[in-house]
């Protein structure tokens, strides 16, 4: 019996057997319906649960305002509390309850008028205020300050003009105010967590897929034929890449439609970014299957060493910039990192070159070492 | 046996030649030897069977041949080639179909036939001719829009074989292709196999874990823990115990009594019981006459030589690599013995018209069989028969969709609880705590039992006494090897004294040492009024049972004592059949009656 001999042994890329790989994984996934899941329900229902339920706008917070003498400012200051958005007010008149309300979580935040708040404003043209917030939430805790100064202010401001008078101003106020009056949160956060969402969608594709046919013996089978590495890894990243931009486009048009986040840069950066990030994601997932054999495995690893890291360090939601330093170095190896800084920019702020290229260089030098690495690891060997 | 010819004499009469093949593996901390100092060769152009028990390292070796995992030690070269050093091209021109045939169950079968020819690089102009001829000799040809996930257990061995033919090999390798399905595919297996040879000029070296398949290989290597015992054809194998091998009926005693009798005598390497038989190997060869006064077994007429089989050479080679290994098992039956309530022809468990629906499959389709005290009674067929089903419907795990199951007197029905306390159960595999030691998982089984206090205690030591475990007491299961497993289990599914006993499928894989020592043990107590009831696949191991019935497609095709049930199939072409051919032939006259019906 003659053997045929293999054409184009060694080097390069048979396109018949390429072909076939990518052909078997398109029929699986047509006929499996959980790579369908973590590629499309699963950015759905992520983008609907973070979109409508995580805000980090503080509103109608519980606050408790102690007038310990009440008089014409007092109320006037009052006032400004009252109109705001952000705040109930409850009126006490001595500290004592107020605190005990706070201790009992009933408002996370005290306003203290002195006594002499009235007095005082009209004679030094100054006038203290005590504020005490609930410091569990650190975060909130800093949005509430903000918030109460800005009240502050404004009442301030408004006194000074109407009075004659002028007042010291705290300078910081502005700002905070601005920040978090003018912009939605859920707009930084979409795009941010577009990022997370791509992040896991492309790390659990892959690991869960490699994973399977390590559990149903298919890979076995599939090493002994003389497929090469190249080709395996090809034959994984072309399908799940087609579906991963398909998650992508899925989350843009949810973003700008349902949440009405403005896309003010171009299409195609954001296509070429996000396709750069995934083939990153890809391989990662890959990676995670060259050690996880098991889909319960490679499915906790992929959530752990890349889902959580994207998710914290990626400034998606907490600043990189108030991190401490160390952390701040170690956020340079998160691919995310990069994504979500693009994202936000392209989404918000429009091309901004600048940002875009750094952000495309790191995310293109990460796409070629995890393929490199995925490359060097992955063997046809048990 | 063959010896180490000098290297580089090039002949091309084999395809593979194994040369002192060494392989570790790291578990943990400890280093594990897999396979040492391995020499074998295959010669071209026959099959051959690389024949152990689980553990023996054959598929370690496959994988090693196939380019999977490397060598620590040695070389494997395949068609001249080195494996190790080139297995793309290796990999190129052989056909390999692992344990689990490899096939890609959301795909229909000729997706994944494409998908292998794509991946072997066979000429689309190649193909429709490849396939036709593939599909003619596996059947498979009507089903080629089924999903594979959708195929039997041995459509799929088929498929797995078709695939791995797409582009013909020079060499198959067939890693345990015919554990696990049912006797009629293995024996299509073995015809295909042997078309391949004949037609295509294949060699085969295919791995087994059934001693009996040995007898249809042209040649065999013989591994046991890692080390290869001997290579070489069949017949000369059992050729060495030529005039060693006897049946005995016995008059006097029962089988059980006499087998105990005789098998630590000096001179007997084996007795074990065949049916209503005893199946005796003399370590010399002996005439009939000379069995009878050496072992006292009546008359003349109760000694009848037969030729040795392979498992008997096996035994006989195991032996004499570790002489003075069997020890003796003293289980103390008193301990768990009950007296029987009115004399043992009681029924102790009642099925009667018994069905099991999963959606609008019946698993089980109305069954019914009896099981006296003190029996051994096995339920035997191949995977998917309803077996599983019809036993955990026996231990209360499952209710019944329909009919009566009574087990011990209790209607499982209502009183699903007080039947599970009298009664033991030992799982596939086994089911112990892999991190605990051998004495952790006994305290917690028994205290799981409502066992506590001085009698928790007395029952534990007594576990790792009479199955010798208290050695290994505290190491942890995970460590132990696969026979002393399988006794830590029955010890832990016996530590309450049930009055029944279910085992599912206890000795699958263990080798044939460790198997005897395991059905001795369920002798005893068997002797001692436990009822015990069985599954297994190993047709061979039904005819140690009492009685059986035999399962199909969740029917019975057959009940009643070994020798019985064998009876219905004699015929003048073949007067003794074996368990393998009764079931064979059970199958078939039932596919005759399914078609007829239809």
């Amino acid at each position: 019996m003659k053997v045929p001999q293999k054409r184009g042994v060694r080097k390069g890329i048979n396109i018949m057997r390429l072909k076939g790989l990518i052909r078997k994984e398109s029929y699986q996934i047509v006929r499996d319906p959980s790579s369908i899941a973590i590629a499309f329900v699963l950015p759905m229902i992520l983008l609907f649960l973070f979109g409508y339920g995580v805000s980090l706008d503080a509103k109608y917070v519980p606050i408790a305002i102690v007038v310990e003498h009440q008089s014409n400012e007092t109320s006037d200051f009052l006032a400004g509390f009252r109109q705001s958005r952000y705040f109930v007010p409850v009126i006490v008149t001595d500290i004592q309850t107020a605190e005990q309300a706070m201790i009992e979580r009933r408002v996370d935040g005290i306003v203290w008028l002195r006594e002499d708040f009235g007095k005082k404003i009209l004679n030094t043209g100054d006038a203290p205020i005590g504020v005490f917030v609930n410091g569990v939430d650190a975060n909130r805790a800093r949005i509430l300050e903000g918030y109460v100064r800005g009240v502050w202010g404004k009442w301030l401001e408004r006194t000074s003009i109407e009075s004659g008078r002028p007042l010291h101003i705290p300078v910081k106020v502005k700002e905070r105010i601005w920040f978090n009056a003018e912009m939605r949160s859920r707009n930084f956060l979409v795009p941010g967590l577009i990022a997370v969402i791509m992040t896991l969608i492309g790390a659990l594709l892959t690991a869960m897929v490699v994973a399977r046919e390590w559990e149903r013996g298919t890979m076995e089978a599939l090493m002994v034929t003389p497929v090469q590495v190249r080709e395996i890894i090809l034959g994984k990243i072309i399908p799940y890449f087609i579906m991963g931009m398909g998650g992508m486009t899925l989350s843009v048009i949810m973003a700008t439609w349902f949440f009405n986040v403005p896309l003010r840069g171009s299409l195609w950066v954001l296509f070429a970014g996000s396709s750069l990030f995934l083939i990153t994601a890809l391989s990662m997932g890959l990676l995670i299957s060259v050690v996880a054999k098991s889909q319960f495995v490679a499915g906790q690893v992929a959530i752990i060493v890349t889902f959580l890291p994207a998710f914290i360090l990626s400034g998606f939601i907490f600043d990189i910039s108030s991190m401490p330093a160390i952390i701040q170095t170690l956020t340079h190896v998160i691919a995310a990192r990069y994504f979500v800084s693009m994202l936000q920019t392209v989404f918000l702020a429009g091309d901004v070159w600048p940002i875009i290229i750094y952000d495309g260089l790191a995310l293109t030098a990460m796409a070629l070492i995890f393929l490199m690495i995925v490359k060097k690891r992955m063997k046809k060997r048990l | 046996m063959i010896r180490d010819q000098a290297h580089g004499g090039k002949t091309p009469e084999y395809v593979l030649r194994i040369e002192g093949i060494e392989k570790y593996f790291l578990a943990g901390k400890q280093r594990i030897t897999a396979l040492k100092g391995v020499n074998a060769k295959v010669r071209r152009g026959v099959v051959t069977g690389l024949i152990g028990p689980d553990g023996a390292g054959k598929t370690t070796l496959m994988r090693m041949i196939a380019g999977l995992l490397v060598p620590d030690r040695g070389e494997i070269s395949v068609l001249g080639m080195n494996v190790a050093r080139d297995p793309l091209k290796v990999q190129a021109s052989i056909g390999y179909m692992p344990q689990r045939f490899g096939l890609y169950e959301d795909l229909t079968v000729q997706e994944n036939m494409d998908l292998y020819a794509d991946l072997q690089g066979v000429p689309k102009d190649h193909r429709s001719e490849r396939y036709e001829e593939l599909m003619k000799m596996t059947g498979l040809a009507a089903f080629t829009r089924r999903l594979a996930g959708k195929l039997s257990g041995g459509m799929k061995q088929k498929l797995g074989l078709a695939c791995t033919l797409v582009k013909p090999p020079e060499l198959l390798l067939l890693d345990e292709a015919t554990v696990g399905v049912d006797p009629v595919s293995r024996r299509e297996l073995w015809a295909i196999v042997y078309r391949l040879v004949e037609q295509e000029g294949i060699s085969v070296l295919l791995s087994t874990a059934y001693l009996d398949e040995a007898e249809r290989c042209q040649e065999v290597i013989l591994m046991h823990e890692g080390h290869v015992l001997g290579q070489d054809a069949p017949s000369q194998f059992s050729g060495q115990l030529n005039k060693q091998t006897f049946m005995l009926s016995p008059e006097a005693e029962s089988r059980r009594r006499l087998q105990e009798r005789i098998r630590l005598m000096p001179g007997v390497i084996d007795a074990i019981i065949l049916g209503d038989k005893l199946r005796l190997v003399t370590d010399q060869p002996l005439e009939t006459d000379q069995v009878v006064q050496r072992f006292g077994v009546g008359s003349e007429s109760s000694v009848q030589a037969v030729p040795a089989r392979f498992e008997d050479v096996f035994i006989a080679l195991l032996k004499q690599r570790t002489p003075g290994d069997e020890k003796v098992a003293h289980l103390e039956t008193e301990k768990i013995s009950h007296p029987p309530h009115n004399g043992s022809e009681k029924d102790i468990i009642v099925v009667e018209k018994v069905k099991r629906r999963f959606g609008d499959f019946y698993a089980v389709k109305g069954i019914s069989f009896t099981v006296r005290q003190g029996e051994i009674f096995g339920l035997l067929g191949a995977n998917g028969a309803g077996k599983s089903t019809t036993f955990r419907m026996l231990c209360g795990l499952l209710p019944a969709s329909g009919g009566k199951l009574s087990v011990a007197g209790k209607n499982l029905r209502f009183a699903a609880a007080q039947a599970r306390a009298r009664i033991g159960y030992m799982a596939q595999k086994f089911s112990l705590y892999v991190g605990l030691t051998v004495r952790q998982n006994l305290r917690f089984i028994s205290s799981a039992y409502g066992l506590s206090g001085q009698r928790q205690k007395e029952q534990i030591e007594w576990a790792l006494d009479s199955f010798e475990l208290a050695r290994m007491a505290d190491t942890p299961s995970k460590d132990l090897p696969l026979g002393y497993k399988q006794r830590l289990a029955l010890a832990a599914a016996l530590m309450h004294e049930p009055e029944i006993l279910f085992l599912d499928e206890p000795t699958s894989g263990v080798d044939p040492l460790a198997r005897r020592e395991f059905w001795r043990r369920i002798n005893r107590l068997a002797e001692s009024n436990v009822t015990i009831m069985v599954t297994t696949h190993f047709m061979e191991e039904a005819e140690y049972c009492d009685r059986l019935v035999i399962m199909a497609q969740g029917e019975i095709l057959g009940q009643g004592t070994p020798e019985a049930v064998k009876a219905r199939f004699r015929t003048p072409r073949n007067p003794d059949p074996s368990m393998e051919d009764t079931f064979i032939a059970m199958i078939e006259d039932y596919e005759e009656k399914e078609a007829a019906r239809t």
